[in-house]
């Protein structure tokens, strides 16, 4: 997303330490103009603190924020980087007044002349589908309702960047999703560069045009959506990503850019470098392992093993089938294709996935 | 019941006919109390809210004495005060002993760790990214205090309520450091322990009469306030 042009935020040898405890260290991270930037990690991994140090809103214990190139020091440049900005929180955070008074509140704190005030107020509201709500009262209002109130009032202020703090994690799936839709409309109608705290990788995808994925206050890795998802750059970033097959062996054999590497007995072969005897960890995504029936079928997979199937579970949109192939295999199959193979536990299948489809995470001597 | 009833009688005549005593003591306990209570607003709010937004080592023996303070006994402060400004006290000075303005300072004393207490405890049950949020909205630290205060604004009034209250209806600080003067320093309280002590029973609840339909008055138009302010 960078283009070139000089990043809005940037942060370097960013410290917090919290109790004697340091709970943040970022060397580098940066948002351009117009991207949508997704911090993706789990509960307590520091996403939230990370965001609030980037918005300069708890103290730095070491390292700098610059915004377009300015650095953050004073109090007055804090201020003014501030209102420069927008946040949304988990909770709506709403002022015990109407959703117009709610929505002009940043607006009033700037000292902004009431016409204007109720000009930019109302167009936001049109923007949000919420100009009939203007003299609802705030606390009256449902959990979906407040937080569309609260990124209302956050978009009134037309900020150049927004932040936000997993927006949507306290709201039930319909009105999340409604909201998801809103909000990537208007992102993408404003072109507001964002920086969005979440752990639903779902949503990560469908908003952001990059992902840094947040672990104890580190970045175990950053880079664009597909990259994460597909090519994680750790143990720890393929289990969040849903990596749920994680193997590690020894490399048996090269040759050619194709690697050998024998788990449990059984070779899975793969891309990558590395030299034989070394220990190599590598993953293969669910989606990536397709289901043969053991009566035949042709595949021009590398790696074909005979499975037997252990147990299948219901995610809803799809199944997911815990093989046993010597080896434990995880596969997600969609409701269509689990009818039209009539699997059943206890089948004796074939499990398939092509060597392209193993991302090598490391490969080195033990 | 004979005692009461005719307690009530009294009360009824003198309120109707305006009785000027009864009028000048209803006055004074209300401009003593309303003064007292204005002065810990002005120190309980700021207190309460420095104390609910600072972080400070100390800070939680700091609240304990503030809420031990909500449950100070009038006498005790009476007897300080009266030390303080007692002739040859360290502000003897003043001259201000057997005063109304011993009174208000006396009440003042009494209302302002109930106030600060409130308020502190109304800042504290906001929610903690509430500051953070009003910050994010481009605030300087002075608007989001405001903010918040605002914010708190309906248990604050309890506060106000509870504080008036408190002081408009002791009698141990007001008697000590007032005197219970004739036309001076008398208030509906001091004035009810009076008559009760000569056995003029009938005036003592006439008086009381007075002093709890000014309590409700008062409280009532607050919680109108209140309630006002509550979601439609």
């Amino acid at each position: 997303m960078s283009n070139g042009a000089p990043p809005i935020i940037e942060v370097k040898n960013l410290t917090v330490v919290r109790g004697g405890v340091q709970v943040l260290d970022i060397p580098s991270l940066q948002l351009h103009e117009n991207e949508v930037l997704a911090l993706i990690g789990p509960n307590g991994a520091g996403k939230s603190t990370l965001l609030l140090a980037m918005a300069s809103l708890i103290p730095l214990t070491s390292g700098e924020i610059r915004c377009r190139g300015e650095v953050i020091t004073s109090d007055r440049s804090v201020l003014a980087y501030r209102r420069r900005l927008a946040m949304v929180f988990q909770e709506p955070l709403l002022f015990d007044t109407t959703v117009y008074e709610n929505v002009a509140a940043g607006l009033k704190i700037r000292g902004m002349a009431r016409g204007d005030v109720r000009k930019r107020v109302m167009s936001t509201l049109e923007l949000f589908n919420m100009a009939h709500m203007a003299d609802r009262y705030a606390r009256k209002i449902s959990g979906g309702e407040a937080q569309r109130t609260s990124l209302a009032r956050a978009f009134a202020l037309e900020p150049e960047m927004i932040f936000l703090d997993e927006p949507f994690s306290a709201l039930d799936p319909p009105t999340r999703l409604a909201l998801t839709e809103d909000l990537e409309r208007i992102l993408n109608e404003t072109g507001t560069a964002a920086i969005m705290a979440t752990h639903d990788q779902l949503e990560a995808l469908r908003l952001a045009d990059s992902v840094a994925v947040v672990n104890r206050g580190s970045i175990a890795q950053s880079g664009s959506p597909v990259e994460v998802m597909n090519r994680p750059a750790d143990e720890f970033v393929a289990s969040f990503v849903g990596m749920e097959n994680i193997f590690s062996g020894k490399v048996t054999a090269t040759g050619e850019g194709l690697l050998t590497v024998t788990v449990m007995g059984h070779p899975v072969q793969l891309h990558g470098s590395a030299r034989a005897g070394e220990e190599a960890v590598f993953c293969v995504r669910p989606e990536n392992i397709t289901i043969i029936s053991d009566q035949g079928g042709a595949t021009s997979a590398r790696n074909v093993f005979p499975a037997v199937i252990n147990k299948i579970v219901s995610m809803g949109a799809y199944y997911k089938l815990h093989l046993d192939c010597g080896i434990p295999l995880v596969a997600s199959l969609t409701l269509q294709s689990l009818s039209e193979m009539n699997l059943q536990k206890g089948q004796r299948v074939n499990a398939s996935f092509k060597a392209t489809s193993v991302h090598l995470i490391r490969a080195g001597s033990q | 019941m004979e005692l009461i009833l005719e307690g009530i009688y009294k009360a009824i005549a003198l309120l109707v006919t305006l009785d000027a005593e009864v009028l000048n003591i209803t006055l004074l306990s209300l401009k003593v109390s309303g003064t007292a209570t204005l002065i810990s607003l002005v120190l309980g709010l700021s207190t309460g809210t420095l104390l609910a937004l600072a972080e400070f080592p100390g800070k939680r023996l700091l609240v304990s004495i503030v809420n031990t303070g909500m449950g100070l006994p009038p006498v005790v402060v009476g007897l300080f005060v009266t030390i303080f400004l007692w002739r040859n006290g360290p502000f003897g000075f003043l001259d201000i002993m057997y005063t109304p303005t011993a009174m208000v300072i006396a009440q003042a004393i009494i209302a302002t760790p109930i106030v600060t207490g409130i308020t502190l405890a109304s800042i504290q049950n906001l929610p903690a990214n509430l500051q953070l949020q009003i910050l994010a909205l481009g605030a300087t630290r002075l608007q989001m205090v405001l903010i918040l205060i605002k914010e708190a604004r309906l248990p604050l009034l309890a506060g106000v309520m509870a504080g008036f209250g408190g002081v408009i209806s002791e009698v141990g600080a007001s008697i000590m450091v007032g005197g219970n003067i004739k036309g001076y320093s008398r208030v509906l309280t001091t004035a009810t322990v009076m008559e009760t002590g000569r056995g003029n029973f009938d005036v003592a609840i006439a008086l009381s009469v007075i002093l709890l339909l000014l309590c409700f008055l008062i409280n009532y138009v607050l919680t109108r306030i209140q309630q006002r302010e509550r979601p439609r």
